[in-house]
This record gives C-alpha cells, structure tokens and sequence, in this order.
C-alpha cells in the first residue's frame, strides 16, 4: 500500500546533536590544548568527578521533565540531604544511620513537591521555587549557617573520596546513574508511564496510567537523588554545609537534560544523552580553564554553547 | 437468544431532571456490525457512555454474554471486553506502534521490558488482524492519521475486547483508508468480534453494517436488518415530528442584488476541497451543509485567513484577501466552531473577550480605553439579551448559550460586512438557539451577509435563503427557495443524492 506505513525509523540528527556537539568540542579542545594536560587520564576523571553532583541530579531531572514537570528545589534539597546525614553521624557516630537520616531528608522535600504538584495541581515550576527558598532556609537554620564536619571515614569513602584501583568512585557513581537510569526509562514500565504521562496526560489516563501517582513518584525520586548528590558533596569536603548546590545546579540539571534530548513540553528524555551533555559543561568548564580564561569568561562561553546546541536541536513549532 | 453478546433493556438516564434516555433497548450479536444511527440529541451518545461506563444509567439493565454487567468505570468496562475506538487522542505519537498496544502490558522478562517480545506480539495480533502494512516498530506519528484507528482497534484487541464501539470512525479517513478499514472491521466480524458503529454516512452504513437502530428522543424508534430497509425509511424515522416544527422556517424577502460582497473561486485545500465556487450577496443567509469532515470548518477557516495552503480566490469587494488581518479590515468575522477553545478566553472577563478583537481601535493615546470597552460591552450585553451578573464577570461562569452570544457579540462590535459562523449553535439550549437565529436573520436584515454551517439541518432550512451542499470535495448541490422547504432534501443531499 501507498504512504509511508511501512517507513524504518528514520534517523533524526536532531536527536543527535549533544553527540556531535561533545565530539566537536573533544576535538577543539584535543588540538589546541591538548599538550598542556588535557587529555592526561587524571584530568579526564576530574572532569567527571567534578560533574558527578550535576549528572546525577540531571539523570533525575530528565524523569521530572519527560513526566512534564521541573524540580528547582534540587540545590537545596541537595544541601538538606547532607546536612541530615552530617547531623545524623554527630549524633551517632554510625555512617549507616547517616546515609538514611541523608535519604529521608530527601524524600521528605521530594514528597512535598509532589504531594503539591501531584495532589493539589499545582505547576511544579511554582512550588519547587517555594521550596527551594523554604528548604535553603531550613538548612541555614540547621546548622545556623556553619559547617557541620563529617569524622567518619566509611562514608566519606562511599561518598567521593575513595579510589577502586585507578577509578574514583564518583566515575562510579556516575556509572551507575548512567545505568540505572537508562533501564529505567526504556526498559521498566515505570519509564513508559513517565514517558507517556509527560506525552499526552489524557492518553496516559485512557490507557489506565494514574498520572498522579507518576507525578508524585517523579518529583519524589528527584528529591532524593538529589540528597544523595548532596551527601557526595559533604562527604568529598569532609563536611556539610547549607551553601551545598547553591551556583545554579538545578538550571545546569535542566540545561543538561535538554541538551540530552529532553522535550521541555515532556515526553521525551534520553538518559545517555543527559548524561553526556553533563560532562559536555564539565569539559567545556575544564578545557576554558586549562586554556586560561577566567570564570566570568567560562559562564559566558558555557551559556552561549548550551544555547546554540539548543537552537539547533530543537525542531522548530509553528504556532 | 443467546447468541447476543450484549442487551441493553430500558435504560433510563436524566441529566438535571431532563430525560435523554427513556426506557432504551438495544441488542448487539456476535460477530454482527450494528449502525446506531440518529440526529444531535437523539441519546446515542449517552448510550455508548454508559455502555463505557463514563456514565451510570439510572435504571435499566445491561447483560453482557447473558450476564448481568455493572459498569461503573471505564476499567469495568474493559474487563467485560467492551472498548471504544478513540479517533486519535488516545495514543502516544512518539512511542511506536508495539509500545502504543502494549501500554501498562508490557511483555516482560527478569521485570524488564522486552523490546523484541512486544514487538513479535504485536506483529503477530497486526498479522491475525490481517493489518499487514503498518511495522509494529515505527512511531504511530509517522503513520497516516487514518492508521491511528487501526492502532487503537489492535490495542483494543490485545485487551480482548469482544464489543468494539466506532464513533464517526471516518469522518477524517480518505477513501483509501476507509477502505482499508472495512476491511480490517470485517476480519473482526470473522473473528466473532462485535462492533456497534455510529455514523451519519448512510452509503457507510449500508456498505458495512448488518442491522441498524435508529433512535430519536431518547427511544429506540426501529431496529432493522440493513437490507431490509431503504436509506428514504431510515432519514423519515430519524426525523422528529416536534423537531421539524420547532425551528418554523421564517421566509425572508431577500433578493440578491448588486455584487457580491464574498466571491469565492475554484478554492482548493488539500485533498479535501477542490473546485469550490460560490458567491454571498449583503443581506443574504447562505448555509454550508455537508458531513463531519466534508471540509466545511476547513472552508471558512481559510476564508477568513487563518489557514494558509490552499489555493484558488477569496475576494471581498473586488479585493483579495490576503491575511487574518486584512479579513478583519476587510470586514469579516468567524465565529468558530469550539467556543471553548477558539471562540473565547474563557478565563477572563466579559468585558475583555469583547474588546480583544477590536482592542486596537479602543485606545486612548498609547493606552487602552477602558470606558469604551465596558461601553461596548454594555451595549452588546443589552442589544443580545445576554445574561450576566456584570461586565467583570468571567466567561467561563456563564452558560453555553450566552458564551455564544458573546462571541457573537465581539465580532458585531466591529461591525462586519460578512458574517461567518460555524456550527453556531452547538451545546446550546433550545431558546437560545431560536434566539440565535433570530439575531443572525435580524443582522442579514440590516445588510451583513452571512455564512453559516450547521450540522443541524433543520436550523438550516429554518434560517437560509440559500444552502451549498458539500459532498466528495467540493459544492454537489445548491438549494434555494422551494427547495429549502423540507429536511429530506438536505439529508439525502449531504449524503450525495
């Protein structure tokens, strides 16, 4: 028969294009820079260690937007969940104890956001930047703005500051949200749900998902990543601090998962992209800095190719 | 007797004390295809959602297999294998076509999803459906629309639905689609899957369908087997005596005189419309009558400039219309076909939805003349008799017959030279409908000529001086004068007679 039924999936380049664009930045930064230390592996794994906070909190991210919604509460919670395990191990001197005060908390703030969004319909645009200001305060109040130091050497391990052989462990963590969240979201029914929420909520509805409960989950997952994005900070410093995440990670988070191929409208989301496109910034923050420029010179140089990577891949939509 | 998989003994539903259904009946046997036939209001849809469950009846019983059914939910609904066909909105564009069928089902192993498992099975239900042109891997967004349906019939089967309800399944297909549909409907008849269809395309029903009920005011008036009865038996018992006589035709001295102020030639829009020539005279009510997707909406929707890839002529006085923009200046006004979206903003006030189209020429200086709008707002409010608390008052709080008024209304204030309305009185109570068409005749009296669609006939006949029919493309049939005078004429018209 006529028409295009029986078409492959066509390759879209659009989809592509923080591949490209990683490879091309590799490369300009491989020729012009690439004997004064770049392509050293020590500086390589840097690149992913300093990345790590943002890449796990934007593989969370890129479930919150592909269900349709933002999280903009993330620094903080970030800073919350650490402080909670940071707190936690003062009091009991067990890291174990730590690193669940330190998920709690998270899903404390996760479960808030979404109980707003999901159960009362509130954009989550709207309660994540509430919440941001709420918890950034809590966490100020909690440790009336000192540092809380971390003695135990368990989870300052875990959290950032040990090697396996040659590899950090946050290449590891990295790894690991890498994978997990990509079976995740194309391989559980979970992620088809998210998928489908973020596409088409009256669809999804029709075709028995409670969209609800996905927005709740989504926002409640993000929550907690982001304490255990904030615990690997505090324990690679040794210390929790209510500044944690402050710089804009959550705009970084976002930034990466659309750039990874994230439909801003939802729907969409590709977690090796997202990922990708996180250590994409890291290498640009990197390569500027080795090349000399300044930090007001990194900022501009990151935004403008975090806009033009955009405008590319982005299909453009009549009105 | 038992070979009916599904009865329906006199059911009964109110809606605010108003009986839309009285004491229904309505069989469906196995591996039967079934047209429920009837005009706006006539309880078919009623019926179907309560069959869906979206609704409950307030008496009556249903037996699904010699079974009584409670449905309360659609979930209830699917358990007991019936399913409704959703032309569109109920897929997921961007996911494939195995991913669509699947959905919240997948096949899995170890607790994962197992890509190349779903991908065999929905192969394997488009192969027994025999729907062997559409690859379970692509997207559904890179198939023709009019393979989505065929998508939703192969979800719905991979549930095991036995009852299948279509609603206008191809009032958006092309020939070639609804070709290949019927042919996909009577492998499901083979298979012993029933389906109820409802269509207003009488050559469809008696191409596919092998009984037909007819229901009128909430009664089954007939069911017959479709080769027993003539398409004249069907229109006549669909037809309400007290209907024909609520909408008296008014005659209009009207004359066409001078030139016509709306000139349209060999109009073309996609495969939908070709050749489409006609003129509007000032003072004159033209209707446009034709089937849900026979291309009216698109028509007058380019007319007034708001889509863009067609060809041919529109010229308003001599001019060519060039844009939305210089439509407007030029003098026409659309009242659209969905109040609710395009029609007004529902979330603000009266006084905004009546200024918005004209809230260029009601300023002062740089800013917005407030006074003049609340002005033309009161002037509208009394000249259409709309009821409202105040000007400040949100369009949404108001009913459907006065939202209409004030689209209406917002187009008036600019007084338009060519007045278009599409489906003007849709969801909107009986006097106010009567209401409406005594401003539209009251406005072609003041010398606005008017265009209007309607798929209620009989508001037709009651209101035109004239009516184009639209069938297979493009203007089949004029009506004017005498011709008007009965509602058959027009029904067996719309269905290219």
């Amino acid at each position: 028969m006529q028409s295009k039924v029986s078409s492959r999936r066509s390759f879209e380049w659009r989809n592509y294009i923080v591949y490209f664009v990683f490879i091309g930045v590799f490369l300009f930064f491989l020729f012009s820079i690439g004997d004064s230390g770049f392509l050293k592996p020590s500086n390589l794994l840097s690149i992913v260690r300093t990345t790590t906070m943002t890449t796990l909190i934007a593989v969370a991210m890129t479930f919150t937007i592909a269900a349709g919604e933002f999280d903009l509460s993330v620094g903080a919670t970030a800073a919350f969940g650490a402080i909670f395990a940071a707190l936690a191990i003062q009091a009991t001197g067990n890291a174990f104890i730590g690193i669940l005060a330190g998920l709690a908390g998270g899903a404390l703030v996760g479960a808030a956001n979404g109980a707003l969004v999901a159960g009362l319909g509130i954009p989550s645009f709207i309660v994540t930047v509430g919440m941001q200001m709420v918890v950034r305060g809590a966490d100020m109040w909690l440790t009336n703005t000192k540092p809380v130091i971390i003695g135990d050497a368990a989870f300052n391990n875990i959290f950032g500051q040990a090697s396996i052989g040659p590899v950090p462990v946050l290449v590891i963590w990295t790894a690991a949200a890498l994978l997990i969240g990509h079976v995740v979201l194309k391989k559980t029914s979970y992620g088809r749900e998210v998928l489908a929420t973020g596409a088409n909520r009256v669809a999804a509805e029709f075709s028995g998902i409670s969209t609800k409960k996905v927005k709740f989950m989504v926002m409640l997952v993000i929550g907690i990543v982001a304490a255990i994005s904030g615990m690997l900070s505090a324990g690679l410093m040794q210390t929790a601090r209510s500044t944690i995440g402050e710089g804009g990670i959550e705009l970084n988070a976002i930034a990466a998962a659309i750039l990874g191929g994230a439909a801003l409208s939802g729907g969409k989301g590709s977690i090796i992209g997202t990922v990708v496109a996180s250590l994409l910034i890291g290498v640009i923050n990197n390569g500027i800095v080795i090349m000399g420029l300044n930090i007001a010179q990194q900022y501009m140089v990151t935004g403008a190719i975090i806009i033009l990577a955009i405008a590319f891949g982005e299909k453009r939509k009549k009105v | 007797m038992n070979e009916n998989v599904l009865e329906m003994h006199n059911i009964e539903k109110q809606f605010n004390g108003v009986p839309v259904l009285k004491k229904m009946n309505f069989s469906l046997k196995k591996g039967e295809v079934h047209a429920l036939l009837g005009g706006n209001g006539a309880g078919k849809s009623t019926l179907m959602k309560i069959l869906n469950g979206v609704y409950t009846k307030d008496a009556g019983q249903i037996r699904i297999d010699g079974q009584e059914a409670d449905l309360h939910s659609v979930e209830d609904a699917h358990k007991k294998g019936i399913a409704m066909i959703y032309q569109e909105f109920s897929l997921l564009p961007a996911m494939s076509v195995a991913e669509n069928i699947y959905i919240t089902r997948e096949w899995k192993k170890g607790g994962l999803i197992d890509d190349r498992k779903n991908m065999k099975k929905a192969e394997e239900l488009l192969k027994w459906l025999e729907i062997d042109n559409i690859d379970p891997r692509v997207a559904v967004e890179s198939l023709d629309v009019g393979y989505w349906q065929m998508v939703e019939i192969a979800k719905a089967l991979s549930q095991d639905a036995k009852i299948l309800v279509m609603d206008e399944p191809t009032s958006s297909l092309s020939k070639t689609e609804t070709k290949a549909l019927f042919k996909v409907i009577r492998q499901l008849k083979e298979k012993g899957i029933s389906i109820i269809y409802i269509s207003h395309r009488m050559a469809e029903v008696f191409e596919i369908c092998d009984r037909v009920t007819i229901l009128r005011d909430g009664i089954n008036v007939a069911t017959v087997e479709s080769r027993d009865t003539t398409m004249e038996e069907i229109i006549d018992k669909m037809l309400d005596a007290a209907a024909k006589t609520s909408f008296e035709r008014v005659e209009r001295n009207f004359e066409q005189s001078g030139d016509p102020v709306l000139r349209v030639r060999d109009f073309a829009y996609g495969n939908k419309l070709a050749d489409v020539s006609f003129d509007l005279y000032p003072g004159e009510i033209l209707g446009l009558a034709g089937l849900m997707g026979s291309g009216r909406t698109e028509l007058v929707e380019s007319i007034f400039g708001i889509r863009r890839n067609w060809t041919g002529e529109v010229v308003v006085r001599g001019e060519p219309v060039k844009s939305k923009k210089d439509a407007m200046n030029k003098g026409i006004a659309l009242v659209p076909e969905d109040r609710r979206q395009e029609g007004l903003i529902l979330q603000h006030s009266i006084k905004s939805n009546f200024m918005l189209p004209s809230v260029r020429q009601m300023r002062k200086g740089f800013l917005i003349d407030d006074k003049k709008g609340a002005d033309i707002s009161r002037e509208y409010i009394e000249k259409l008799s709309i009821k409202a608390d105040s000007i400040k008052q949100m369009a949404m709080l108001l009913s459907g017959g006065n939202q209409q008024k004030i689209v209406l209304g917002k187009w008036l204030a600019r007084g338009p030279r060519v007045l278009i309305l599409d489906e003007p009185t849709i969801g909107v109570d009986v006097a106010a409908k009567a209401e409406i068409l005594r401003i539209i005749r009251q406005l072609a009296d003041e010398g606005v000529a008017v265009l209007m669609i309607s798929s209620e006939l009989s508001e037709l006949v009651a209101a035109c001086d004239r009516i184009l029919v639209l069938y297979n493309r493009t203007v089949n049939k004029e009506l004017s004068g005498r011709e008007i005078e009965s509602e058959e004429v027009l029904h067996h018209a719309i269905q290219g007679l």
